[in-house]
C-alpha cells in the first residue's frame, strides 16, 4: 500500500472512532442523574425554567431517542460542540483558543521525555551491573511511582517559591508587555517547570523500555558479529544496538499519547497554564458538561491525530514495516 | 528453584512486601490508633509538625490531624485499587479469553472494542465517568476498572492463543471434553501467572489514578484520601508545604511497594524472562 492509501484509510478509521465518541458522550449526557436539559445547562442554568425550556426545544429533548442521537452526533460533525452556559460561549471557541497552549507543553514534554529516556537508557544498559545503572533504575522506579501532580506542586515549591528561579505560574508574565522574542523567552521559561514535572513520568517509562530494548537486542547474533569484527563498544551500541532498540520504544511513545494528555489536566491545573485540560478543570467544578465532553473529544482526536503521524514517521524510519499495511 | 526461593532471593521485591505490609498494618489500625476522625477538627489548623504532643504531622487547613488522615487515607487507595483492579480483571479475562479461544469474528468483534477504549485518553475518560455519575466511592473504581481493562484482554488474548495450540489441549479434546470446559479448566489455568504480575502492577497504577482524580475534586465526599489531601493543600503550598508533601510521600510508598512487588513476581514466575525487565 501507498503511503497515500495508508494515511486514508487511518483517517477513516480516526472517522469512525471519533464518531463512536460522539455516541458515546451523548449517551453520557443522557444516563447522567436527572434532566437532561438541566445537566446541559450545568450549574448556571439550573435555576432559570425558561432556560431549560429553551435547552429542550433546541435540542429536541422531547423528541425519540434516535432524532436526538442524530442532532447531536450531526452537530459534533459540523464542529458544534454545544454552548458553554457557566462561560457564556461555544465550547469549539473556548477549546479552540486553548489548544495551543496544550500543544506546546505536550509536545514539549514529549520531546523531552523521549530524548532523555532514550539517552539514559542507553548510558544504564551501557553501564548494566554498575552502581550508575543500579542509580539510574532506581530512580526510574521513583518517578515512575511519583504521581504528576504531586512533582508538578514539589517542583513550584522547590524552583518558584524557594529558590525563584522561574516562574511556577501562568504561561506567560501578565502586563509585562512584552513583544517578539521577549515574548517567546518568557513563554519559555514558564513553560519549564510544566514541561519537566509532565516529561519526568514517561521519561522513567521510556528509560527503562530502552534500557530493557538494549540488553535484549545485545545479544543478538549481529552484534556478536560486530564485536568479532573488532568495532569499538561504542560505535556498536550507536550503529547496531540503538537503531534496532528505539523501534519498540518509539511505537510505546506513540501508543502513550493519550497518556500525556491525561497528565496535562493534572499539570496544567497545578500550573494555572491556560490549556484545555485547565479549561476541563475549571468545568469540573461548574459541572459544565458540555465543556467536560468538548475537551474529552477534542483531547481523543488529538491523540488519533497524533498515532497517524508517529505511525507514518514510522514507515519512513523504518522501510521494513512499509511492506505489510 | 521453587517460586518462593526466587521471590525470596529478590531484595526489592521484599523491600515491597514489607512496605506494603506496613501501609495495610496502618490501614487496618486507623480507628483504632487514631481517636480522632479525619474529618474532626482537634486543633487550630496550620500546626507544623510536631509543633504540639500528640500531632506527629501537623494540622490541615481546617485544623484536622494530618497523621489521622494520612492513615485513613490509606485504606481508600487500597481499597480503591484492589476493587477496581478486580472489576477490571471481571472484564478484561473473559473478552480475551473468548477472542483468544474462538477467533473468527468474536476475536474480531472483541479486539475492535478493546482498541477503541485503547484510542480513547484513559484519564479523560475516568474523569468524563465520574463527573457525569457523581463522585462516589462506587463511581471512581468502576471508572478506573473501565479505563484499565483493555491491556488485560490483550494479554488474556495473546496467552490463550498460545496455550490453546499446545498438546494438552489436543488431548483434552481427544478425550471428548466440551470446547468450554477445556477454556476454563485446561487453557485459563495456564495463563495465571501473567495475570497475576500485570494485576499487582495494576494496582498500583489503579492507586495512582484513584489519587489523581481526589486531587481534582473528584474523590468520594466521604472519604478522606491522599489524592484529597493533597488537592486541599494545593492552594497553601507556599505558607504550608508539609501539607501536600506528606500524602505525596503516602502514595510514593505504596505505588512503589507494589511495583517492586510486580517486578518480583514477574521475575519470579517467568524466570526465562527475568532481567529483560518491563515497559
Amino acid at each position: 500500500m501507498s503511503v497515500l492509501a495508508i494515511i486514508a484509510a487511518r483517517l477513516f478509521k480516526a472517522a469512525l472512532t471519533l464518531l463512536a465518541i460522539a455516541v458515546l458522550n451523548f449517551c453520557l449526557l443522557h444516563a447522567a442523574p436527572g434532566d437532561p436539559a438541566v445537566v446541559l445547562a450545568g450549574e448556571a442554568g439550573a435555576a432559570d425554567e425558561q432556560m431549560i425550556e429553551q435547552l429542550r426545544e433546541r435540542f429536541g429533548l422531547d423528541q425519540p431517542f434516535g432524532v436526538q442521537l442524530w442532532k447531536y452526533v450531526s452537530g459534533v460533525a459540523q464542529l458544534d460542540l454545544g454552548y458553554s452556559f457557566r462561560q457564556g460561549a461555544p465550547v469549539i471557541d473556548l477549546i479552540a483558543e486553548r489548544l495551543p497552549a496544550t500543544l506546546l507543553l505536550t509536545l514539549t514534554a514529549f520531546v523531552i521525555s523521549l530524548v532523555f529516556g532514550i539517552a539514559l537508557g542507553v548510558a544504564a544498559a551501557a553501564r548494566v551491573g554498575k552502581p550508575q545503572d543500579s542509580l539510574l533504575t532506581a530512580l526510574a522506579l521513583l518517578f515512575y511511582a511519583t504521581p504528576l501532580y504531586w512533582a508538578a506542586l514539589m517542583a513550584v515549591l522547590v524552583f518558584s517559591v524557594w529558590l525563584g528561579w522561574l516562574p511556577g505560574f501562568g504561561y506567560e508574565t501578565v502586563g509585562a508587555g512584552y513583544t517578539g522574542f521577549d515574548r517567546a523567552l518568557d513563554i519559555a521559561r514558564h513553560l519549564v517547570l510544566p514541561a519537566l514535572t509532565l516529561g519526568l513520568f514517561f521519561m522513567a517509562v521510556y528509560m527503562r523500555m530502552t534500557r530493557a530494548s538494549m540488553l535484549e537486542v545485545s545479544t543478538a547474533d549481529f552484534v556478536k558479529t560486530a564485536r568479532a569484527k573488532g568495532l569499538s563498544g561504542a560505535v556498536i551500541r550507536r550503529r547496531h544496538i540503538l537503531r534496532n532498540a528505539i523501534l519498540p520504544v518509539v511505537t510505546l511513545a506513540g501508543l502513550q499519547a493519550g497518556q500525556l494528555i491525561g497528565g496535562a489536566v493534572l499539570t496544567e491545573t497545578v500550573f494555572a497554564w491556560p490549556g484545555i485540560g485547565r479549561l476541563m478543570f475549571e468545568s469540573l467544578a461548574a459541572r459544565d458538561y458540555n465543556t467536560i465532553l468538548g475537551v474529552f473529544l477534542v483531547s481523543a482526536a488529538m491523540v488519533i491525530l497524533f498515532n497517524i503521524v508517529t505511525d507514518i514517521v514510522y514507515r519512513l524510519v523504518d522501510p521494513r514495516i512499509g511492506a505489510r499495511a | 528453584m521453587s517460586f518462593w526461593k526466587r521471590f525470596r532471593t529478590n531484595i526489592g521485591a521484599i523491600v515491597g512486601v514489607v512496605l506494603l505490609i506496613g501501609v495495610i498494618a496502618i490501614a487496618l489500625l486507623a480507628p483504632v490508633i487514631f481517636e480522632h476522625g479525619p474529618w474532626q477538627m482537634v486543633q487550630r489548623p496550620f500546626l507544623a509538625p510536631f509543633a504540639v504532643d500528640g500531632l506527629p504531622l501537623g494540622t490541615d487547613t481546617l485544623g484536622r490531624d494530618v497523621a489521622s488522615q494520612l492513615a485513613h487515607g490509606a485504606r481508600v487507595s487500597l481499597l480503591v485499587g484492589l476493587v477496581s483492579t478486580l472489576v477490571a480483571l471481571l472484564i478484561g479475562v473473559p473478552l480475551g479469553a473468548l477472542a483468544g479461544f474462538y477467533g473468527g469474528y468474536v476475536d474480531e468483534g472483541a479486539m475492535r472494542f478493546t482498541e477503541f477504549f485503547q484510542t480513547i485518553p484513559n484519564f479523560a475518560l475516568a474523569i468524563v465517568l465520574v463527573a457525569i455519575f457523581e463522585p462516589s466511592l462506587a463511581s471512581i473504581t468502576l471508572a478506573i476498572a473501565i479505563v484499565s481493562w483493555p491491556p488485560v484482554a490483550r494479554l488474556v488474548r495473546a496467552e490463550v492463543m498460545s496455550v490453546r495450540k499446545r498438546e494438552f489441549v489436543d488431548a483434552a479434546t481427544l478425550a471428548g471434553l466440551s470446547k468450554h470446559r477445556i477454556l476454563i479448566r485446561q487453557v485459563l489455568p495456564n495463563t495465571v501467572s501473567p495475570i497475576i504480575v500485570m494485576a499487582s502492577l495494576m494496582v498500583a497504577t489503579a492507586i495512582l489514578l484513584e489519587s489523581s482524580l481526589s486531587f481534582l475534586g473528584l474523590g468520594d465526599p466521604n472519604a478522606m484520601s491522599w489524592g484529597y489531601m493533597i488537592g486541599a493543600a494545593r492552594t497553601v503550598i507556599r505558607s504550608s508545604w508539609w501539607l501536600s508533601f506528606f500524602p505525596g510521600v503516602a502514595i510514593i510508598i505504596t505505588v512503589l511497594a507494589l511495583n517492586l512487588i510486580g517486578e518480583g513476581l514477574n521475575d519470579a514466575l517467568n524466570p526465562h524472562l527475568s532481567r529483560k525487565g518491563r515497559a
